[in-house]
């Protein structure tokens, strides 16, 4: 007899399986919710220069990242690209009734490296600007500017200075994450703001900062708990894998087994 | 994912035989960039400015026609540009200057014209870009890529990310298959503990199938390069083909400097 108190399961595999197509729209508009910029909302002169800025970034970045991964680069950003690409898509509970989504900066930026989380950033933002259209094709620069240069580079130096005042545990790097996801999405938020005063258009924006100043707070709270929590989890099971924290590895002391002389013990 | 060869990153991807299709991919990202770079360069405030986009849109959506993207696919595509339209309706309330009345609402003429042109520019270039997606294989379009001379290193990671992009959504996939079919319900704070530790594993399953992958690649001889066949030479033909999108919207823009 099967036990009658089991709930029935409210779906099936198979109706999983059905749902698939469903999930994966609602991930199309989910994913709305991660703004890139367009083409056409910042002039030439700041476009080029977030341009400049993005592209001497990330020429960096390619040399830099060897020194984070060795010569096994290419796979292993490929694949990080690949799971931040994914992780974007999970629809996370936030606080009551609101769901964020990770945007994943500083988390790259704590789990491989700041150097090897700019390249995969930017690859992403590529893959999304080249083949789902979202971004302009002219403004990758400035999108890697936004997400790849202000979001990682802004999070990880908060990172790395809250990691050297907070004690060296394992909740003072989830505490210096947690502050600096947080600080990361209204920075790259204000950023934005401050490259359209500059060479957006002439409307005073006093009531637009203030706005989306407003909703990126909010955002990056989400995003610092989405980070910490998937960190933590990182932590607990491959404390090795996570760059940020390499500072709490510590060789394990081998307790010495040598065996008595003999003769001593009696 | 779905049922498209190639999967998530292949869904945009229209099969098909169309001349746009049968374009070599490095000319069509020269000719979206050319195009976006005609579209943004046309001036917002000039009284012509209207005309000069719907001459855009015209030239834009016969390359649609051309190509055999519907106008669903299209409509679809812009779908990403709604955050936008948000800040573009906002600027006639906000700018200064004179104003003008429209159904009882003060709004100011140069924040029209502003937020219009914005989302005008978006508008178009999204298209381009969307008929470049539709038309474009991803592994086509990194082939394009990496003629353009993007970095070696980069090209790779982007191969590497495309790739494994759907091994890595079919692991995201049995994932919620797995916590569903133990009860889960997402939706509450709760559910944070749960998917946090769930997104925690797959990235080390990603970076440990990097490894495995860098390790694999190794002992068949991988020397920190692809190998690659000869690029095939490019005709005139095919850059006359390419260019001619971003060659009308320019025909467009200068008769509206002339004309205007």
């Amino acid at each position: 007899m099967l036990p009658t108190v089991v709930e029935r399961p409210r779906r099936t595999v198979a109706d999983l399986r059905c749902e698939r197509g469903r999930s994966q729209l609602q991930t199309m508009c989910n994913k709305v919710a991660v703004v890139h910029v367009p083409d056409g909302f910042l002039d030439a002169p700041t476009s080029v220069a977030t341009g400049v800025l993005a592209a001497g970034t990330v020429a960096l970045a390619l040399r830099k990242a060897r020194a984070e991964l060795d010569e096994r680069t290419a796979p292993l950003a490929g694949l990080t690209a690949a799971f931040v690409f994914a992780a974007q898509m999970i629809n996370f509970p936030v606080a009551a009734g609101t769901s964020g989504h990770l945007i994943g900066a500083v988390l790259l930026a704590v789990l491989v490296g700041p150097w090897t989380a700019v390249l995969c950033m930017t690859v992403v933002l590529m893959v999304q600007a080249l083949l789902f259209a979202d971004g302009g094709v002219l403004a990758i620069g400035t999108n890697v500017t936004l997400m790849g240069v202000v979001a990682v580079g802004l999070g990880y130096g908060v990172f790395r200075l809250l990691r050297a005042a907070l004690p060296r545990t394992r909740s003072g790097v989830l505490t210096a994450t947690f502050v600096a996801a947080f600080l990361s999405v209204p920075a790259a938020a204000m950023t934005f703001v401050g490259l359209f005063v500059v060479g957006g258009s002439d409307v005073p924006l006093g009531p637009v900062v203030a706005a989306m100043g407003g909703i990126h707070l909010l955002i990056g709270l989400g995003e610092a708990a989405i980070t910490v929590a998937v960190l933590g989890a990182v932590l607990a099971v491959r404390p090795d894998l996570v760059h940020g924290a390499a500072h709490l590895r510590s060789a394990t002391a081998l307790a010495s087994r040598r065996p008595e002389p003999a003769g001593a013990a009696r | 994912m779905g049922a498209a060869h190639g999967g998530a990153l292949a869904a945009r991807y229209l099969a098909g035989t169309s001349p746009v299709h049968r374009l070599e991919p490095h000319l069509k990202v020269v000719s979206v960039l050319a195009f976006a770079l005609v579209v943004v360069a046309t001036p917002v405030h000039a009284p012509w400015a209207p005309l000069a986009y719907a001459g855009h849109l015209v030239a834009v959506l016969s390359v649609a026609a051309i190509a055999g993207v519907d106008p669903g696919r299209l409509v679809r595509g812009l779908v990403v540009e709604i955050p936008f339209v948000g800040f573009a309706l906002l600027m006639p309330f906000v700018a200064p200057g004179p104003r003008v009345e429209v159904l009882g609402l003060s709004l100011s003429q140069s924040g029209l014209a502003a937020g219009g042109g914005l989302l005008a520019k978006a508008t178009l270039s999204v298209l381009a870009a969307t008929i470049l997606a539709a038309t474009t294989e991803p592994r086509e379009l990194l082939r394009g890529l990496e003629r353009l001379r993007l970095p070696q290193v980069l090209v790779q990671i982007l191969m590497f990310m495309i790739r494994y992009a759907d091994v890595v959504g079919g692991e995201l996939h049995r994932m919620r298959v797995a916590r569903e079919s133990r009860g889960f319900r997402g939706g509450r704070v709760s559910a944070l503990r749960v998917l946090g530790p769930a997104t925690g594993s797959l990235f080390v399953r990603c970076f440990e199938r990097g490894e495995r992958v860098h390790l694999a690649m190794l002992s068949r001889g991988y020397t920190g390069r692809l190998p690659a066949g000869p690029a095939a030479a490019v005709g005139g033909r095919s850059w006359a083909v390419a260019l001619a999108l971003p060659a009308v919207a320019g025909v467009v823009l200068l008769s509206g400097f002339v004309l205007g």
